[in-house]
């Protein structure tokens, strides 16, 4: 089985959002970046066939050369090798058809639900389509036999089993392993990182069919109404009256 | 020219996210000086939707799109694109929706924006305005393609009335073989409760409620309010509650008009998922917690003394306003 990982290059959860040059851009100013956390939750799936099934594992990254320390620390937690494909990333459309060109020599490519910054939620589904593979969405669970894959996807109110076969495209998210399955990389994943190789090939022509030309913040929260918890009466009444939710 | 949006059906019944973006492409069209044509699969009736302002339906109705299927459905969507000559498509933010919709931009070579919060701001260029960075901003996105494709946010535009009188036409695509190639083999869906995603409230614990046994009062009081219960990724993470209740960036997101919040600190993470909800009540004993910034309405009090004495307050308003 060879396994491609999508990883998508994002800020840490915790980052404060800000913007420049006129609200045009994102402001990566003093902001920590990280593995997506859908894509880890794939990632270690992944690291799972390779030690029960006998994969390889290669992580790719649409970006510029800042993204590379998040890759060196996907194979730290044991990725074999890693592909950078230099180009930014200016909009799903666009990045999916760089993994495409990647994707094709691999049968089961697991990337995210969704990358936490721009939450496009397209890439994974759009890259399925351009390969004419399978595509399983929300994935919380997957188990592989041959060429056949049994999946589970979130859906609104519940779970549903899928059977599918390779190649495959998963969007994969918490449930596909425990938050306490996921790896923090050793020293000695980290020393080994360093050897293994990072290739870097060059974007193929691609449109752009949306641009992110803009940025806002929500407007700022007007201050809270305090209730005795004596008081709830108080409290009903607002929710009916003021807030009208009841 | 008509607006095409994807009415979503379940068990046969419009659900209420089908009559929302049905109200949204009517604003959509009268923007363009177009029509909304809505398209339902396995729909039992579709009445409802002339009232939002759809002035034709077409009605799918084919035994093998039962269970929901990204590719196929995608395609049934794409050839009712084609023959209206729709140039913008609107989905709803459903797990369903959101695993078609990829699929669909493809297929009609569309640029697609997802978690539309509002009416585009101008049509050309084409510009709509859409969460980003998990609620924590905005973005105003400009889509270049010729088709472009939609997906609204969850309670983000509403109802909207808008009386007229559809008509209804049988429509029959082609489906291909290759498209179900993956198939559903096991559904498992909780019937008779409210889900997050459906919801008008949410009722969510955190781990200030020490244990999955202290559960019964959260779970009575969204009975009492008609909500969906969730909990905070510790919560999950420690196995008191299932995984598809976790919320926040990392979990499922919660656009609800209310949001309550019981024993929950308000970690950035989770108001980031939870963040798009009108109103937020939270219930702490820490009159320093977070969540006292990010909410609307709060009680600094023990959630064990003010949960059981809220769910008897809410059942004597419910008995006087029934
Ligand atoms: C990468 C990453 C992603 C994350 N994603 C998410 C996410 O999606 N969703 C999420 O929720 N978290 C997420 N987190 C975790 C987040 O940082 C917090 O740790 C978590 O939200 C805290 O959960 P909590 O509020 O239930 O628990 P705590 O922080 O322990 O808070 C418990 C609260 O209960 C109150 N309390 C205690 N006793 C009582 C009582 N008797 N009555 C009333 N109140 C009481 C306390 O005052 C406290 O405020 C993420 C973290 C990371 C690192
Ligand atoms: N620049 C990128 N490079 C590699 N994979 C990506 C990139 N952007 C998105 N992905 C993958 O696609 C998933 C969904 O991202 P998105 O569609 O941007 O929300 C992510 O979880 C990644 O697996």
């Amino acid at each position: 089985m060879k396994i491609l990982v999508c990883i998508s290059h994002v800020p840490d959860t915790t980052s404060k959002i800000n913007f420049t040059d006129g609200d045009t851009k994102f402001d990566t100013n003093g902001v920590q970046f990280v593995i997506n956390p859908n894509d880890e939750f794939g990632l270690t799936r992944a690291m799972w066939f390779k030690e029960k099934q006998g994969a390889s594992v290669t992580v790719v990254n649409v970006g510029g050369p800042e993204t590379e320390p998040t890759l060196r620390k996907a194979l730290a937690i044991g990725a074999d090798e890693a592909i950078r494909i230099n180009a930014t990333p200016t909009d799903g459309y666009f990045v999916a058809k760089q993994l495409a060109e990647v994707a094709k020599d691999y049968n089961l490519i697991i990337a995210g639900r969704e990358s936490i910054d721009y939450n496009g939620g397209m890439v994974p589904g759009m890259l399925a389509t351009l390969i004419d593979a399978n595509y399983v969405n929300n994935c919380i669970g997957l188990e592989v036999e041959g060429e056949t894959a049994t999946a589970v996807r979130e859906i609104d109110g519940g779970k549903e089993t899928l059977k599918t076969t390779f190649p495959l495209v998963i969007g994969g998210q918490k449930g596909l392993v425990e938050e306490s399955d996921l790896k923090i990389p050793n020293m000695r994943g980290i020393m080994m990182a360093r050897k293994k190789t990072l290739n870097i090939t060059e974007p193929v022509s691609g449109d752009v069919a949306t641009k992110a030309v803009f940025f806002e913040k929500p407007a700022p929260k007007g201050a809270i109404k305090l209730i005795s918890p004596d008081n709830l009466d108080e409290l009903v009444d607002l929710l009916h009256n003021e807030a009208k939710v009841i | 020219m008509s607006v095409l949006v994807y009415t979503e059906t379940e068990n046969g019944k419009l659900k209420k996210t089908a009559l929302e973006v049905a109200s949204y492409a009517k604003g959509v069209a009268d923007m363009l000086g177009a029509t909304v044509t809505a398209v339902t699969v396995n729909a039992e009736s579709t009445n409802e939707l002339s009232k939002y302002g759809v002035d034709k339906v077409l009605t799918v109705k084919n035994d093998k799109l039962g269970n929901f299927n990204a590719k196929a459905y995608a395609d049934v969507l794409k050839q009712a694109a084609q023959k209206e000559n729709s140039k913008v498509v609107i989905v709803s933010s459903s797990a369903n929706a959101k695993f078609m919709a990829p699929i669909l931009a493809i297929n009609l070579n569309a640029g697609y924006a997802s978690n539309v919060v509002a009416l585009p701001e101008s049509d050309s260029p084409f510009k709509v305005k859409r969460t980003a960075f998990t609620n924590k901003a905005f973005n105003i996105t400009e889509i270049s393609s010729e088709v472009k494709l939609i997906g609204l946010s969850k309670n983000a535009y509403g109802l909207k009335e808008n009386n007229g009188a559809a008509t209804e036409e049988s429509f029959s695509p082609e489906l291909n073989e290759a498209d179900f190639s993956t198939e559903v083999t096991n559904v498992d869906k909780v019937t008779g409760k409210v889900t997050i995603a459906d919801a008008e409230i949410v009722v969510s614990g955190g781990r200030g409620l020490k244990g999955p046994e202290n559960w019964e009062m959260i779970e009575e009081l969204a009975d009492v309010l008609g909500a969906a219960t969730a909990c905070s990724k510790p919560v999950s993470d420690m196995g008191w509650r299932p995984h598809s209740e976790h919320v926040g960036q990392t979990g499922k997101p919660v656009a609800a008009n209310l949001y309550v919040a019981v024993g929950i600190s308000g970690a950035i993470q989770h108001l980031a998922g939870i963040n798009a909800s009108k109103v937020k009540l939270v219930i702490n004993n820490d009159a320093e917690a977070p969540f006292f910034k990010a909410a609307d309405y709060g009680v600094v009090g023990d959630a064990f003394e003010v949960v059981p004495q809220l769910i008897e307050k809410l059942k004597e308003f419910k008995a006087n306003n029934a």
